[in-house]
């Protein structure tokens, strides 16, 4: 049963051959029979799941049809959830119930989806391995003493274990897509401005963005309908027409231009095996119909420097409001205000967020701030500028989402050697680019994923291409054997 | 040693759009405390600012007002600080691209000379909440309404000479900002507020002192009184030996006079870049133009044509236009009773008067324009004369009616009617008949005498011209 | 570059962040390498480009000066730390 992918959990709840009530059982079921082996929840809210459930199933029986009436999902912790704990993963964040929804909350619930929890993720989604959770690690469901991945690993390992049909994401430097490659399943994150950032508590401002995670691009582009749209409470939400984005998924791959960026496949650091993988999935799409060229993104060995410069900068501010003031942690009797702040946060932060608002601090600090913050900006421009160039000539560019397979946990100690694991990742969050992960192979039991990357507002495209390689190909229909 | 000072101020005048510039809560003064925050106010996670129209409109208009440039393309950026009042620990300010450029405004001086002062700047930002110390054991509370009010701060350039010059400088600026209607400046509730970098040096020199930045300076009089008493500072520590250092000064009125403040004593590092939250601000020509067509007539220009159109004095044109409240009285005034000149000396005099006995600003006058005009079109139809229509004032102050219903009540119209005239003349006449032989006899000072009685038994109400034309020819006749 | 860690302290206290002897000399390694990393960015061909603050080249929108936040003061305050008469309580703080 749990095999079913949200597309046709949609068809099956429309035809009601199920109830909402009955398949959202069937996964909380499922979730507190498996999820201990992995811990991708933070909260598993079953009860409100339920009457959303029944609330959907009045809704189908009236013969409603929203886009993902009665279906069952789970929210990344990063998305406040009234009248539910939105923890960001920090100690800081554990006593937040949020009094307010995010934007996308609202959407999905308007749509009709069903929450079942909050997923894990890395502290503050600052991490790539979700093992900076004040709640514990999230284990990978092909192999439990790996990472799944982060820092939306909850989601992505709640999805590869289909504990859950969908789920949301973020990403400001791969935190869907990286995940997604290294549980088998589909991410996607969408041209910065798509999904409102309301409520979605900012990690790097002008990088952040929220998507879908799910077993195919069809159950993407469905999420993605729910999720996007202009939001007048975020400045930074664009202002279009209303877009279908599961419209092109039956469009034929001939005369497509894929762009092979050769700076993502010559670096050292590619494990040869990945490599393989993504050219069988090129000669898959070639089958298609697609043209296959280099391109030169010549900048992009600057995106993980640029990127750890501009990002940190933008977090060092956004997480100053956890002050212990008004909301979340407090220390135990601060004897004066100084104590009080570098406490709660000293106490309330773990270590990766700490060494980033600490870097970020820096890097805006007098003196540094034209050395560092300016100059990662205009390194930001010519890397965007690659990207402009490119799609001038190709409609899709095509990469390994990730170097190498997923590691083991505690692999990664040093932060550098963490970082460039978002080395292919990283660039399309710097120019706002969309882009999506998709399961293309296996080594080793492991799953690998194969990055796209769409020019602005090209979602729908992006996620036609993907669901051609899908008809082609069944890798986004393995499930772990352990979670079948 | 002769010493300059050298003063710059840096005003803050709130903008009186009805919600806050980055969300939709309420800014009305005096709420319960916390009750006008809303999570974009509170900081809460993951909320944003969106910004408010009408807080870009006051910038611009209050831009156009002072000569200014108007940034085509300002930005938004964030200054890093922690403070229990400022809950995301930045506040959303404007420091590279402001919204308002050079600009300058003309101040008037002891002498009646104008002096240009140029304006550095203005920018749009947030304001911060508030710390409430009393009523709290070793604590501090904190009131979150204040946060996120829309703010313009106004810098000039350090061109101000002394503290006179700094608090007409002030004034004239708070006239402006009410001229546009774009802050009520209401200093007590802290609407319009003024923070004050004074240094002074030989005079002479053309580099700087080190300055001080004084703050809370609540009132013109606070202005003037702390810039004195940090100038005096100043010089005695520099004659004495010592150094200025830089630093924030807190203005205690009630000691009269200033003291570092310890807790901002720390080196900041405010680490401003630009607010990823915000886009660029672009104002275009055509929203300029829009704010250009909505400013109303500026004071030096009111003043200029108050002189021109009603043939005022230049001083009682600048003493008019000192608001634009008492500058629309005094034309509806004027346009009530057709007499201008008359409408003047009444609202400077009479009225101003009143105005400051009853301790009542303009808009809570008892009597308004049109009552006054009522007033004074009595005057100009000859019903009663100065002297009564003072009389007839005090009643309508005091809420007896306007000046019709006063003067029918009172029996106060003037008698004009020449046999009515005559016949008290002859009257007055027949009972001082040792008085009018003293004066048929020559002594002609009696006439005031008999102008006197004709008065007392008319209880001054005949009209005076009539009154000596009628009496002159009786006696004489 | 390399961070010491009367450096990180000094930055640690700009970020209000608590931090004992240890914790500092753990972050001056981690920084350090950070720093050395970021040091790439010395040799990008950035003469002449404007920095890029924003994905998208948009403008800011703006919203009607209208009241559109009711007042939900109790529901803010339940998850607050420590309030009283409807005040956020802090420690004393002295101006």
């Amino acid at each position: 049963m749990a095999q079913e992918t949200l597309s046709g959990w949609v068809r099956k709840l429309q035809a009601r051959e199920i109830s909402s009530r009955e398949l959202t059982q069937l996964y909380l079921d499922r979730i507190e029979r498996l999820d201990p082996q992995l811990n991708s929840f933070i909260t598993v809210t079953a009860e409100q799941a339920l009457a959303q459930a029944e609330a959907a199933d009045a809704r189908l029986a009236k013969g409603e049809q929203t886009p993902l009436l009665g279906v069952p999902i789970a929210q990344k912790d990063i998305f406040c959830t009234e009248g539910v704990r939105t923890s960001c993963g920090s100690r800081m964040l554990d006593p937040f119930v949020s009094p307010y929804n995010a934007t996308v909350v609202e959407r999905m619930n308007a749509a009709g989806a069903v929450m079942l929890g909050k997923t894990n993720m890395d502290e503050f989604a600052m991490g790539s391995s979700n093992e900076t959770s004040f709640y514990g690690p999230v284990r990978n469901p092909w192999d439990t003493e790996r990472v799944p991945g982060g820092s939306s690993g909850g989601s992505a390992a709640a999805v590869g274990a289909r504990l859950v049909p969908g789920a949301t994401g973020t990403d400001t430097g791969g935190s869907i897509r990286q995940p997604a490659a290294f549980c088998g399943i589909t991410g996607l994150k969408p041209t910065y401005g798509r999904v409102s950032r309301y409520g979605m508590i900012a990690f790097a401002s002008s990088l952040d963005q929220g998507g879908p995670m799910a077993a195919t691009a069809e159950d993407c582009g469905q999420m993605l309908n729910a999720m996007a749209g202009f939001d007048e409470r975020d400045s930074t939400s664009v202002e279009r027409p209303a877009e279908d984005f599961t419209a092109a998924l039956n469009q034929d791959l001939k005369g497509l231009r894929i762009g092979l960026p050769t700076e993502f496949f010559g670096e050292a650091g590619l494990d040869e095996r990945v490599r393989g993988v993504i050219d069988a999935a090129i000669e898959v799409l070639k089958g298609r119909g697609a043209e296959v060229r280099e391109v030169g993104l010549p900048n992009s060995h600057l995106s993980v420097p640029a990127y750890y410069v501009v990002a940190p900068a933008e977090c060092s501010s956004n997480l100053a409001r956890f002050d212990g003031v008004r909301y979340g942690y407090r220390c135990e009797n601060p004897e004066d205000l100084m104590d009080l702040y570098t406490r709660s946060r000293g106490e309330g932060f773990g270590d990766e967020v700490k060494r980033r608002i600490m870097v970020g601090t820096y890097v805006l600090s007098a003196g540094y701030y034209d050395a560092y913050y300016l100059k990662a900006q205009k390194v930001r421009r010519i890397i965007a500028d690659d990207f402009r160039r490119a799609f001038a000539d190709v409609d899709v560019l095509l990469a390994p989402t990730t170097p190498e397979l997923p590691f083991a946990l505690g692999a990664k100690a040093d932060p550098v050697s963490m970082y460039l694991s978002d080395i292919y990742t990283i660039a399309a969050n710097l120019a706002g680019l969309p882009a999506m992960s998709l399961p293309a192979g296996e080594i080793d039991g492991l799953p690998v994923g194969l990055q796209l990357i769409g020019n602005y507002f090209d979602e729908a495209r992006l996620l036609g291409v993907a669901h051609q390689y899908q008809q082609e190909t069944d890798w986004h229909t393995r499930v772990p054997a352990a979670f079948a | 040693m002769e010493w300059e000072t050298v003063i710059g101020l840096e005003i803050h005048a709130q903008l009186n759009t009805v919600s806050k510039i980055f969300s939709g809560a309420p800014t009305a003064y005096g709420a319960e405390p916390n009750r006008q925050a809303c999570p974009v106010d509170l900081g809460m996670p993951g909320v944003l600012p969106v910004l408010n129209q009408g807080a870009v409109e006051r910038a611009v208009m209050l831009g156009l007002a002072i000569n200014a440039e108007i940034t085509p393309r300002s930005v938004f950026a964030r200054k890093n600080y922690f403070y229990p009042d400022l809950p995301k620990g930045y506040q959303i300010s404007q420091f590279e691209l402001p919204i308002v450029g050079l600009g300058h405004l003309d101040i008037e001086l002891e002498d009646g000379t104008i002096k240009r002062i140029g304006v550095t700047r203005a920018h749009l930002e947030e304001d911060a909440g508030k710390s409430l110390h009393e009523g709290f054991e070793a604590m501090t509370g904190i009131d979150l309404n204040r946060a996120g009010t829309p703010l313009i701060e106004i810098v000039s350039e350090p061109e101000l000479r002394s503290a006179k010059e700094a608090v007409a400088y002030m004034k004239k600026l708070h006239s402006l900002v009410r001229y546009l209607d774009i802050c009520d400046g209401n200093m007590q509730e802290g609407s319009f507020r003024c923070d004050a970098n004074v240094s002074v040096r030989p005079k002479g020199q053309t580099e700087f002192g080190t300055r001080a930045e004084l703050k809370n300076l609540n009132s013109f009089r606070f202005v003037e009184r702390a810039i004195n008493f940090e100038v005096e500072r100043q010089i005695d520590l520099i004659e004495g030996g010592g150094t200025v250092v830089q630093e924030t000064r807190l203005y205690d009125p009630d000691r009269d006079e200033t003291r570092s403040m310890r807790s901002k004593e720390e080196a900041n590092d405010y680490r401003y870049f630009p607010d990823p939250d915000l886009l660029p601000l672009v104002v275009d020509t055509a929203f300029v133009d829009r704010m250009r067509e909505r400013l109303p007539e500026l004071p030096d220009a009111k003043r200029a044509r108050f002189v021109e159109q009603y043939g005022l004095s230049d001083y009682d044109a600048g003493v008019l236009t000192a608001s634009r409240e008492m500058g629309d009285f005094y034309e509806a005034v004027a346009a009530g009773c057709d007499a201008p000149k008359l409408a003047a000396n009444w609202v400077m005099g009479e009225f101003s008067a009143a105005m400051n006995r009853s301790e009542v600003e303009l808009a809570d006058a008892p009597v308004n324009a049109e009552g006054l005009a009522g007033l004074l079109a009595r005057i100009q139809d000859e019903t009663i004369s100065g002297k009564i229509a003072k009389e007839v004032f005090e009643a309508m102050w005091n809420g007896e009616g306007d000046a019709d219903a006063v003067i029918e009540a009172k029996g106060l119209k003037q008698i004009t009617d020449t046999g009515a005239i005559d016949a008290i003349i002859d009257e007055v006449m027949a009972s001082n008949p040792q008085q009018l032989e003293q004066y048929r006899g020559g002594k002609d000072k009696l006439f005031g005498f008999f102008v006197g009685q004709v008065m007392k038994a008319t209880q001054g109400k005949a009209n005076p011209a009539q009154v000596n034309e009628r009496l002159k020819a009786k006696l004489d006749g | 570059m390399s961070v010491d860690t009367s450096e990180v302290r000094r930055i640690a206290h700009l970020s209000r962040l608590a931090m004992n002897d240890d914790q500092a000399r753990d972050f001056a390694g981690g920084l350090s390498d950070i720093f050395a990393f970021v040091e790439q960015l010395d040799g990008a061909a950035i003469e002449g480009v404007e920095p890029m603050a924003h994905p998208l080249d948009a403008e800011q929108r703006l919203r009607p000066d209208a009241v559109t936040e009711p007042d939900r003061r109790e529901a803010y305050q339940a998850i607050a730390p420590a309030v009283e008469g409807g005040l956020y309580l802090v420690p004393r703080v002295i101006e």
